[in-house]
């Protein structure tokens, strides 16, 4: 048996026997992870279907000034309490309440009718009704445009039965029918919620290998069995090569065990519900696992080359940490920023494997093109990666 | 046989090792004695083919250690100062790693296993992992797993560092074994007693220099000092006054 295969066996005979470590990289992250993301999101996904059909009350100041209103409001599921904030006076100190109470979370929303509404409704004037409420709150933003909506459309109801008594077409009030043509597939929808996948893929890669690459390099060098190591008959660069594929081995398992993970726990999200389509079967986890494999060899290179620089584990563990958000930069940055694929892109690491994987779950074509680029320049850095290991290996510094 | 020419090796600002020349022949014990610091673990650094030296030659067995290190890797067996073994693994699995790649495989690996195991005392705890052993036991695996392809020439660094007695005297017995074999041992130690108990011949170095070789008995006269304390003392103090 050659060097490289002795050496290759022995890395992970002994990565396995560290089995508890092993399988905190290999379960946590990429085995639960997935399905941790996907329960949060039907979790959110579950809440925004039922907010639409479920009744709310909101506080209404001066209700009764109008019933009509209310009854309409009444249809759209959103009961009103006429007594809100009674006790705090006239409408001017209650209003001011129901904004306190607004501002401090306590209320999502509520209205207020004006004093002179049924005046000016009855004069045709335009009779006012402010919506309470913040605008900054992500959590009351669909209450309140619930309520808005219903708002709206008693105006419009009450805009066209006017027109009609004057004998006028309601259309006549509303020139403009603005219609809305959706070119979006129910992938590309789904994706709105699935981009994150990506980016979890890739860092479950660099996570799952960084363990093992410090073990082996500034582990082995701070335990004193590195040295008696490379007084044996084997060339350094074997050395490096079969301790890079070793933590590629772990590093492909996590990358598999995510990817898997995520097409299972895909099919638990109430996708359908909102009108999308998940294009994440078990072929399109395939196509990922082969897209995303350079870049774990580029990882495992750039894991391995951080902790040989280092002196000690300590030291490993800093410079694998970095290593492992630097690569996720650049999808942090076209996260922010969107942008379309292009080939001087798809040089990039990481991001070309990013945008890869946005257009498979997008179920948009694949540039062959843009396959090539980004295997390409992965393999090429990770070739490089490789080769300054097997200087430093080669350096005396590494003992010294 | 170990000859060694003309050594130097500079660390910064450090002359660690300066013209350092001895021959260890092979059959004998050669010790190389000197305090700390005197260059004795650069030396065989560099004879274990871990460092290069910035001078000189070394051959092992006729093979230049420079040209041909993988060569000159599969004639020496190493123990560094302060090597390890893996602790995850058995004493057994570590030494079948070094067998494997010194290149042993099959029977013939098996049986050189068996037999460094049954050198070393190591039996009882040949399958248990190397976590738990003590100083003595890592010692001696790690003195076997060096050993396990039967290696014409073996370099100790300070191999008696820190051990019990019952340890050191197995050590003692492999190393005299090993010479009886027709191996060239070489090791250093800073004590002195050991070197004189068990050396054909002893270099000792002071200051990255070369300070005296010989027997005992050729120190002794060299030095003009019948104990050999005295004359160790009175080597290191005749580089000191160069």
């Amino acid at each position: 048996m050659n060097g490289f295969l002795v050496v290759l066996r022995k890395e992970l005979l002994e990565g396995t026997r560290e089995w508890r470590a092993l399988a905190m990289t290999l379960l946590v992250a990429p085995l639960l992870g997935p399905f941790l993301f996907v329960g949060i999101t039907a979790f959110t996904m579950h809440q925004a279907i039922d907010d639409v059909a479920a009744a709310i009350e909101i506080p209404a100041i001066g209700a009764e000034r109008t019933p009509n209103l209310v009854a309409h409001l009444r249809q759209s599921l959103i009961d009103v309490d006429a007594e809100a904030f009674a006790d705090q006076g006239d409408q001017t100190a209650r209003h001011e309440a129901l904004r306190q109470a607004v501002r401090s979370g306590e209320v999502a929303v509520g209205i207020v009718v004006a004093a002179d509404f049924a005046e000016a409704l009855a004069a045709g004037r335009a009779a006012r009704v402010w919506v309470v409420a913040d605008s900054s709150s992500t959590r009351a933003r669909p209450e309140a445009n619930r309520v808005q909506g219903a708002l709206g459309a008693w105006s419009a109801m009450v805009g066209g039965i006017r027109l009609q008594l004057r004998g006028i077409h309601p259309t006549a009030g509303a020139p403009l029918a603005v219609l809305r043509d959706d070119v979006s597939t129910p992938s590309r929808r789904a994706y709105l919620l699935l981009g994150i996948v990506g980016y979890f893929v890739l860092f479950a890669v660099l996570i799952g290998g960084s363990q093992i690459a410090v073990d082996i390099t500034a582990g082995e060098r701070e335990r004193g069995s590195l040295e008696p190591l490379l007084a044996m008959p084997v060339m350094r660069e074997t050395l490096v090569l079969a301790k890079v594929l070793a933590t590629l081995v772990v590093m492909t398992a996590s990358l598999a065990i995510t990817v898997t993970s995520f097409a299972v726990a895909v099919q638990l999200l109430p996708l359908g519900e909102m009108g999308m389509t998940a294009n994440f079967g078990m072929v399109v986890a395939v196509q990922i696992f082969l897209l995303v494999f350079p870049f774990a060899t580029m990882a495992a290179a750039l894991m391995v080359a951080a902790a040989s620089l280092t002196r000690s584990f300590r030291e490993a563990q800093t410079y694998t940490s970095i290593a492992m958000i630097a690569p996720t930069l650049p999808v942090v940055f076209a996260a922010l920023r969107p942008m379309q694929d292009s080939v001087p892109l798809m040089l990039v690491p990481a991001l070309s494997q990013h945008l890869l994987l946005s257009d498979i779950l997008r179920a948009e074509a694949l540039d062959p093109l843009h396959i090539v680029a980004s295997v390409a320049s992965t393999a090429a850095v990770a070739a490089v990666l490789v080769w300054l290991t097997v200087r430093r290996f080669r350096s005396e510094k590494l003992i010294l | 046989m170990i000859e060694v020419t003309g050594l130097s090796k500079r660390f910064g600002d450090v002359q660690a090792v300066e013209g350092v020349s001895f021959v260890a022949p092979k059959g004998r014990i050669t010790g190389l004695l000197g305090p700390n610091g005197a260059g004795k673990s650069t030396t065989l650094r560099i004879l274990a083919t871990v460092l290069q030296a910035d001078q000189g030659e070394v051959q092992i067995d006729g093979v230049d250690a420079r040209k041909d290190p993988l060569e000159a890797r599969r004639r020496i067996g190493v123990l560094p100062h302060g090597s390890s073994v893996y602790g995850n693994m058995t004493a057994r699995e570590n030494i079948a790693y070094y067998a494997a790649l010194q290149g042993l495989t099959g029977a013939t690996a098996e049986a050189r296993i068996d037999r460094v195991i049954e050198q070393l005392y190591l039996e009882q705890i040949a399958d248990r992992r190397a976590r738990g052993f003590s100083q003595g036991q890592h010692i001696r695996v790690s003195l076997a797993r060096c050993m396990v392809h039967d290696p014409s020439i073996l370099i100790l660094d300070e191999p008696t560092n820190g051990l019990d007695v019952l340890t050191t005297r197995a050590l003692r017995h492999v190393i005299l074994e090993r010479r009886d074999a027709g191996c060239c041992v070489l090791f250093s130690s800073h004590v002195m007693q050991e070197v004189a108990a068990l050396c054909d011949q002893i270099v000792i170095i002071s200051r990255g220099h070369v300070a005296v070789t010989g027997t005992v008995h050729d120190i002794r006269i060299a030095t003009g000092k019948d104990d050999l304390e005295d004359a160790f003392l009175a080597a290191v103090d005749l580089e000191d006054t160069d």
